[in-house]
């Protein structure tokens, strides 16, 4: 176990890096720096350029400014925002966890609707049942999710006048204020991977309803419904779940465009403000955050996957 | 010179393959559509009714069906289908462009990786680890941000930021495919390492590129698509679908058509690959089952 683990760290070192290192050039090296947006407000004179220029650092070689901005890093401070003068790491911490709470909701959505539709499908398979489960699977993969969000909008929001569309609810304000905000972002940000995961838990049911201990299950003369559920989801779902956990990376994608939509002021909401501002220090804090996050995720998902099932460790 | 064992059974592998697929509804009808739309889109000006950035400022939020406008018209008059069909234009191209991208870099370096091994491989995986680390859209997010949003730069960096995918599967191909008796003997006989790279593994670990990229269109669409929605991709008036959506999105209760077509467009399309790719699984590879 615990050198499994270990290994999995040593290897996310040089990921680390290379994931600094491809941020920290992105912004360095993009067109039009830093110095030419902040004074862009003000008068601009040569040499208040250069004396910007020195301040900051920018006229050292850029080795020097990628160490620098990972000695940075390393205490926490991911630089100031040049549009509000704040610390990024402030913005950052005030936004990320309405950013976990909507992929999280978003998650548990996608597995609240996906597993009951798996069994379903799979319980009656071939049979009307079953492919509607995979039609409506289908069409979850194949829809934008940003235009799924706009009909929703349209639908519950503003004909039906159901939930509100815009903003994050307090607990304050009661619990319903709080989950009513919730639930139109989140079901459209959970519906391509519950789409993903209805057709993948349908599948792994399949396999799994071939097996010896399910026909001699069967044969002992359990119930159909008791053996799909006591026997075959339990070892079903490993995958599922697995699957789940890999593709919080395109939750968090998806978090970008969905925060937009119903301005739910997370990471992504935060990160398409600074670049509608090209706001550069915004801009790399929060994709180092997603991208940090994602790799973590990742991680614990699969060092997770190696103790549930302890064959993975060797390969 | 050397025949490869593998290419006699191939034929009758590739023929039982194509049989199977044939007779695969759903990828039949889905090639059926993408066939019709890629028509379409390459005799757009001709198949359109209208000039699709042609205003019509007297007759804005047209319902569909009236004066000829089949889908409606926009909040300029402009006509919704003559527009989707000049955006199935946008959204192939890019489809195939960020594809082709992907899977040259991909194979290239997959390729490389597997058969070298060592210290080759080993760069090469970590790179594809960190570029796994990025969420897809927020790496291409970022970089369009910075570069500019323009259908150029939408189609390099999704290309560039979805090549790993192919990297990986590509390599697991070629390391088994690398201790193959015909591949020894091509190695006995003195070819040299591209040759036996390009002229015998290539060719055998072509096949689940071959299934990716089909997937990997349907996915560069909705990317580019969302990125237009954002309006970090192809700028308006261009009609790309992305951009009909969110230009739509103002007059969400006057005309609510205005978003609907494009999104249904963009469904018909990603569906039809999936169930194209779904069928070319299924007949390449005959271990899955479904």
């Amino acid at each position: 176990m615990f050198p499994y683990v270990l290994r999995r760290l040593a290897a996310s070192i040089p990921v680390l890096l290379g994931i600094s290192f491809i941020t920290f050039t992105l912004v360095t090296f993009a067109p039009g720096d830093a110095i030419s947006l902040m004074l862009s407000r003000d008068t601009t004179n040569a040499e208040n350029v250069q004396l910007l220029r020195a301040e900051l650092g920018l006229d050292n070689p850029w080795y020097v400014q990628y160490y620098d901005d990972m000695r940075g890093l390393a205490r926490g401070d991911f630089g100031t925002s040049i549009n509000s003068q704040q610390p990024v790491m402030a913005q950052i911490k005030q936004r990320f966890p309405n950013t976990l709470l909507l992929t999280f909701s978003a998650m548990l959505v996608a597995l609240f609707l996906a597993i009951p539709m798996g069994l379903l499908s799979a319980a009656r398979r071939n049979r009307p049942a079953d492919y509607g489960a995979m039609f409506l699977s289908m069409l979850g993969v194949a829809m934008p999710n940003f235009w799924l969000g706009l009909m929703l909008i349209l639908l519950f929001g503003l004909e039906l006048r159901w939930l509100p569309i815009r903003g994050i609810g307090s607990l304050e304000e009661g619990i319903w204020d709080f989950v009513s905000h919730l639930i139109l972002p989140a079901v459209t940000l959970g519906t391509a991977l519950a789409a993903l995961l209805t057709r993948l838990t349908r599948n792994a049911l399949l396999d799994v309803l071939s097996e010896d201990y399910v026909r001699t299950a069967r044969a002992k003369g359990l119930r159909s419904l008791f053996v799909l559920l006591k026997h075959a989801l339990r070892n079903a779902i490993i995958p599922v779940v697995t699957t789940a956990g890999l593709q919080f990376g395109s939750l968090l994608g998806g978090a970008v465009i969905i925060e937009t939509i119903f301005s739910w002021p997370g990471l992504g909401l935060l990160s398409i403000t600074a670049i509608r501002q090209r706001d550069l220090p915004v801009i790399q804090g929060t994709v180092l955050v997603f991208a940090l996050c994602f790799m973590l995720v990742t991680l614990l998902v699969d060092i997770l996957y190696s103790v549930i099932d302890p064959r993975i460790r060797y390969v | 010179m050397f025949n490869d064992p593998a290419k006699s059974q191939f034929g009758s592998l590739r023929s039982r393959a194509a049989r199977q697929f044939l007779r695969n509804p759903l990828a039949m009808s889905g090639l059926l559509i993408i066939s019709l739309l890629a028509l379409a889109a390459l005799f757009a000006p001709w198949v359109a009714p209208f000039d699709p950035l042609e205003l019509d400022l007297i007759n804005p939020y047209q319902s569909p069906g009236i004066e000829g406008h089949l889908l409606g018209t926009d909040n300029f008059g402009r006509d919704i289908l003559s527009r989707l069909i000049h955006g199935s234009r946008i959204s192939l191209f890019i489809g195939i462009v960020v594809v082709s991208i992907a899977s040259l870099i991909g194979t290239l370096l997959g390729i490389v990786a597997g058969y070298y091994g060592g210290l080759v491989d080993n760069a090469i995986m970590r790179l594809v680890e960190i570029f796994y680390a990025f969420p897809f859209l927020i790496l291409a997010i970022a970089v369009i941000a910075l570069f500019g949003p323009s259908i150029f730069n939408v189609m390099w960096v999704l290309g560039l930021v979805s090549w790993p995918l192919y990297a990986r599967v590509v390599r697991a191909q070629v390391l088994s495919l690398r201790e193959a008796e015909y591949v020894e003997a091509a190695r006995a006989a003195g070819m040299n390492n591209w040759r036996i790279m390009f002229k015998h593994i290539l060719p055998n670990s072509l096949t689940p590129v071959l299934v990716m990229a089909t997937f990997g269109i349907p996915e560069a669409i909705l990317a580019s698509a969302a990125l237009g929605f954002l309006g970090l991709g192809v700028q308006p008036p261009t009609p790309e679908w992305g951009v009909m959506i969110s230009e739509g999105k103002d007059f969400i209760r006057r005309a609510p058509y205005l978003i609907t077509w494009p999104g249904i467009a963009i469904m018909i399309v990603v569906m039809s690959f999936n169930f194209v790719g779904d069928g070319l699984r299924d007949a390449l590879d005959p271990k899955q089952t479904n």
